[in-house]
C-alpha cells in the first residue's frame, strides 16, 4: 500500500499507486456501505470539520455521511452566514478553526488555490471540495473508482469529457487523473468554454461533439452554469443542447456499451437529455454518488492513518530529546 | 570632497567599463581619472564598481494615502540601500498627485524626510479616474516630470488623445500602461499552460499589445512624447520596433521582475509573485531581455508596489498585485550580467542613463559637471535574501530566500554618503 500524502489538496501530486490505494480501499468501503452495519471506528476520536464557502449540498452530505460512516465528530460549518461576511479573512477563519484542534478539515472555496493557502495555515489534515476552477479531487476519484468498476480497467481507455471545461474543477481534475493512469482523454466542447493551450496536457481537443464521441468507452458531461449562457461564452441555451447536449443520436456515435457520467446537478435537456440521463442501462449517474461516499471514506482513512504517523514520529521525538 | 580610486567606473554614456579615478566636489563630478588633489578623503575602492545612481521610473510611495505599507522616509531608506539616488514617484497614491497642491506636498516632505532625490510622475487625469485631464501645465510648474495614470488604465480613447494633445503643446511626457482594459479585466495570471494547470483566470499577452498599438495610434495622431511603463512580452516588441523606426518619440520600460522572472514562479499560489501585469512565460521573458539588449526597450525600473501581509494574505485571484523592489533592483539587475551576459554599462544605460534622459535629469551619468550621486557595488558578492531585513516597510518581495549575486557597498546623493548612514554596520 502506498500513500504519503499529508493533504489531499488535488489530483496533480498524486502518483498513480496512490491513486490505485484510494480505489482500493474504496471498494471495501463501498461493501460496507452495502452491508447493514455502515459503520467502522478508524476515525474514532477523530474532529472533521466541514468548512463550504460555497453552496454545496450533494458533496457536503457526501462528506459529512463519510465522516460519521467512520466513526468521526463532524461539523459542518455553513460559511455564508459565518464571520467571513462580517470581514474575517479565509486565514483568520482558519485559525479559529484551527484552535479547536480538528483532525481533518474538508473545505470548499470559490478562489483557486484557496484551500492550498488554509492547507499551510493549519495543523491537521485538509481535503480540498473544489477550490475555485483548480481541482476537485474526490470527484475524479470517484469518477474513477465508477470506470474501474463497469469497464473493468482504468487504463487505455476513451474518455470524452464534454462542455464547459475552461471553468470546470471537475474537468481538471479528471483529466490529469485519467492522463496518470493512462488513457486516451478528450475534451469536447465549444472553443470558448477551453482553457488555453489545453493541448500542452497530453489530451486530444474537439469543438465537433460527434467527431468527439467517436469510439468513446466513457462519455462524461460537465454542467453549463446558466449564467454562462447568454451571450457571454454560448450564444443560446438551445444552441448549446443542439450542438453539444447529449442526446441518443450522438450518443450513438460513442461505443455500444459506452457509459454516461455526469458530476451532477444535472441541466435536463441543456447539455444532457433526460432520457439519456434515465436509461439505466448508459447512465451510472447514481452510481458516482454511492461511490463518492465510499471514496471519501478511503481519502479520509489514508489520511487519518498518515497523520496519526507523523503524530507519533512527533511525540517519540519529543520524547527522545526530553 | 571625496576621491575614489582603484574603482571600476561604470559610465553608460561612454559604454565603458574602467579602472579610474573620480573626484566628488560640491556636489558634482569634477574630474576624473586625475590624481588626488590636496584635502580630498581618498576612497579606496578595492576593485569594485562605482556608477551614476539608479533613476527608479516608477515606484509607488504610500505616502500619502498609505503609510503603514510605505512612508516617503522608508522609501528613501530602501533606495539609498539599493543604489536608488532618484526616486520618480508614481501617481497612485491616495489622493493621486494629481494637483499642485498634492505634489508640492510631497515634494516637501520627501525633501524633509528622503536621503535620496525624489521626483513625481503626476497624474493625467483628474483622480486617475480618466475622465478630465489634470492641470498639466501647472503641475509641469510644479515640478512634475511626466503624467500618467499609473496602472490605471485610461479607456476613453478620445480623454487620453486630448490629453496627449495638450500635453504635446507642453512638451510634456505621457507615462502609459498599454493593456486593453476589457481583455485584463479579472485576470491574475497570464494565459497558458500553467494558468490553465492552476485555474487561474488568465489574460493573453495580446492584450498589451492591443493596448500599446491604440496608445502608439493616438502618438501618430497628437505628436506626444509616449513612454510605455512596462513592455512584458514578445507580441507588443514589433509594433514598438516599428514606431520607433518611423521616428516617433516613443519610449519602453520594464520592471526588473518582468526579465528575471518567469510565471512558473508562481508555483503554489504565491501571492508575492502576483504583479500588474501578470508574470509572462519564459519565451516572453527571453524575448524582453533581448529587447533590453539590443536597446528596443530603454528602461529597467523596480516598479516598487508595497503591500502589507494583509493584501497579500489571501486566495491568489482575491490578493492584492506588486512587489516591492527598491532595494533588490540591483541584485536582481546583475543577473542580467551573470545570467545573460548583459554588460554592466548597457545595464547602467537602462537603470540610470536613459530614464534621466528621458526625464530631462541631469543625473545617470559619470562625466565631468554631473551630480555627484553614485552608487559603489561589488556585482559578484553572493548572498541570500532574508525580507525581513528590506528598509522597506512592507516586505513583499518576490526574491525572499532567492540566491542573490551583486551588492549595494555604498550610495553617494550629491557627493554626500547617504548609505550605510553612519551607525550602520
Amino acid at each position: 500500500m502506498t500513500f504519503t500524502q499529508t493533504h489531499l489538496l488535488g489530483i496533480e501530486p498524486l502518483h498513480p499507486a496512490e491513486i490505485t490505494t484510494i480505489l482500493d480501499l474504496a471498494e471495501e468501503y463501498v461493501e460496507l456501505n452495502r452491508s447493514a452495519e455502515k459503520h467502522a471506528d478508524v476515525l474514532a476520536g477523530m474532529t472533521q470539520i466541514n468548512m463550504f464557502f460555497e453552496a454545496s449540498t450533494r458533496t457536503q452530505a457526501s462528506f459529512e455521511l463519510a465522516g460519521k460512516r467512520l466513526g468521526a465528530d463532524v461539523m459542518s460549518m455553513a460559511m455564508g452566514q459565518s464571520s467571513l461576511k462580517k470581514g474575517e479573512t479565509l486565514i483568520d477563519t482558519a485559525l479559529t478553526l484551527n484552535a479547536m484542534h480538528p483532525d481533518l478539515l474538508v473545505a470548499r472555496h470559490g478562489s483557486s488555490g484557496a484551500v492550498n493557502l488554509l492547507a499551510e495555515k493549519v495543523n491537521c489534515a485538509v481535503l480540498n471540495a473544489g477550490d475555485g476552477r483548480h481541482e476537485h479531487p474526490t470527484q475524479a476519484l470517484l469518477d474513477a473508482l465508477t470506470i474501474r468498476r463497469k469497464k473493468g480497467r482504468l487504463h487505455r481507455l476513451v474518455i470524452a469529457i464534454c462542455g464547459d471545461i475552461a471553468h470546470s474543477r471537475v474537468a481538471r481534475s479528471n483529466l490529469l487523473l485519467l492522463g496518470k493512469m493512462e488513457n486516451r482523454v478528450r475534451l469536447v466542447g465549444p472553443p470558448t468554454l477551453m482553457p488555453a493551450q489545453v493541448g500542452a496536457f497530453g489530451v486530444e481537443v474537439c469543438d465537433d461533439m460527434r467527431a468527439g464521441l467517436e469510439g468513446a468507452d466513457v462519455v462524461m458531461m460537465l454542467r453549463l452554469q446558466r449564467e454562462r449562457m447568454d451571450g457571454g461564452f454560448v450564444p443560446s441555451e438551445r444552441e448549446y443542447f443542439q450542438r453539444f447536449g447529449l442526446d441518443a443520436e450522438k450518443l450513438a456515435y460513442a461505443k455500444e456499451d459506452a457509459i454516461v457520467m455526469h458530476p451532477g446537478p444535472m441541466n435536463r435537456g441543456i447539455e444532457i437529455d433526460g432520457a439519456i440521463a434515465d436509461d439505466i442501462n448508459r447512465s451510472v449517474i447514481q452510481e458516482q454518488v454511492e461511490m463518492g461516499v465510499a471514496v471519501r471514506m478511503a481519502c479520509m482513512d489514508l489520511l487519518a492513518q498518515n497523520l496519526r504517523k507523523a503524530r507519533e514520529r512527533k511525540r517519540l521525538r519529543e520524547a527522545g530529546n526530553g | 570632497m571625496l576621491w575614489f580610486h582603484n574603482t571600476r567606473l561604470i559610465d553608460p554614456e561612454a559604454g565603458t567599463d574602467k579602472i579610474g579615478t573620480l573626484l566628488l566636489r560640491d556636489g558634482v563630478i569634477a574630474e576624473r581619472d586625475g590624481p588626488r588633489p590636496g584635502g580630498a578623503d581618498a576612497i579606496d575602492a578595492q576593485g569594485k564598481c562605482l556608477a551614476p545612481g539608479i533613476v527608479d521610473l516608477g515606484v509607488q510611495v504610500g505616502e500619502p494615502g498609505a503609510q503603514h505599507k510605505e512612508s516617503l522616509r522608508t522609501a528613501g531608506l530602501a533606495a539609498a540601500a539599493g543604489g536608488v539616488t532618484t526616486i520618480i514617484m508614481r501617481p497612485d497614491t491616495t489622493p493621486a498627485i494629481d494637483t499642485p497642491e498634492v505634489l508640492e506636498y510631497v515634494t516637501r516632505r520627501a525633501k524633509a524626510r528622503t536621503p535620496v532625490n525624489i521626483r513625481a510622475t503626476a497624474a493625467l487625469t483628474r483622480g486617475r479616474e480618466g475622465r478630465e485631464m489634470a492641470e498639466i501645465g501647472l503641475l509641469l510648474d510644479a515640478g512634475a516630470v511626466a503624467f500618467g495614470d499609473g496602472a490605471r488604465v485610461l479607456r476613453d480613447t478620445k480623454v487620453l488623445g486630448r490629453a496627449m494633445t495638450y500635453a504635446n503643446g507642453l512638451g510634456a511626457l505621457i507615462v502609459g500602461h498599454p493593456q486593453d482594459a476589457g481583455l485584463s479585466h479579472g485576470a491574475c495570471a497570464t494565459s497558458g499552460k500553467f494558468a490553465s494547470l492552476k485555474g487561474l483566470p488568465a489574460v493573453s499577452p495580446m492584450a498589451e499589445r492591443m493596448g500599446l498599438d491604440r496608445d502608439i495610434g493616438l502618438v501618430e495622431m497628437t505628436g506626444a512624447r509616449y513612454h510605455a511603463d512596462q513592455i512584458t512580452c514578445a507580441r507588443a516588441l514589433p509594433p514598438l520596433e516599428r514606431a520607433k523606426n518611423n521616428g516617433f518619440d516613443v519610449t519602453a520600460g520594464v520592471s526588473i521582475h518582468h526579465v528575471t522572472l518567469n510565471e512558473f514562479d508562481v508555483g503554489d499560489y504565491r501571492t508575492f509573485f502576483k504583479l500588474t501585469p501578470p508574470l509572462r512565460s519564459e519565451d516572453d521573458r527571453r524575448a524582453v531581455v533581448e529587447a533590453l539588449r539590443t536597446g528596443l526597450i530603454d528602461i529597467i525600473c523596480s516598479m516598487h508596489t508595497p503591500q502589507d501581509e494583509e493584501s497579500k494574505r489571501l486566495p491568489f485571484e482575491e490578493a492584492a498585485p506588486g512587489a516591492v523592489g527598491l532595494e533588490t533592483l540591483l541584485p536582481a539587475a546583475m543577473r542580467l550580467h551573470h545570467s545573460e551576459g548583459l554588460s554592466l554599462s548597457a545595464i547602467w544605460r537602462a537603470l540610470a542613463l536613459n530614464p534621466a534622459r528621458r526625464l530631462g535629469l541631469e543625473a545617470g551619468r559619470l562625466s565631468i559637471g554631473a551630480p555627484a550621486d553614485l552608487v559603489l557595488f561589488d556585482p559578484d558578492a553572493p548572498f541570500v535574501l532574508n525580507r525581513f531585513t528590506l528598509r522597506s516597510k512592507s516586505k513583499n518581495t518576490p526574491f525572499d530566500e532567492a540566491r542573490m549575486q551583486g551588492r549595494v557597498l555604498a550610495t553617494y546623493v550629491g557627493g554626500v554618503q547617504v548609505y550605510p548612514e553612519p551607525g550602520d554596520a
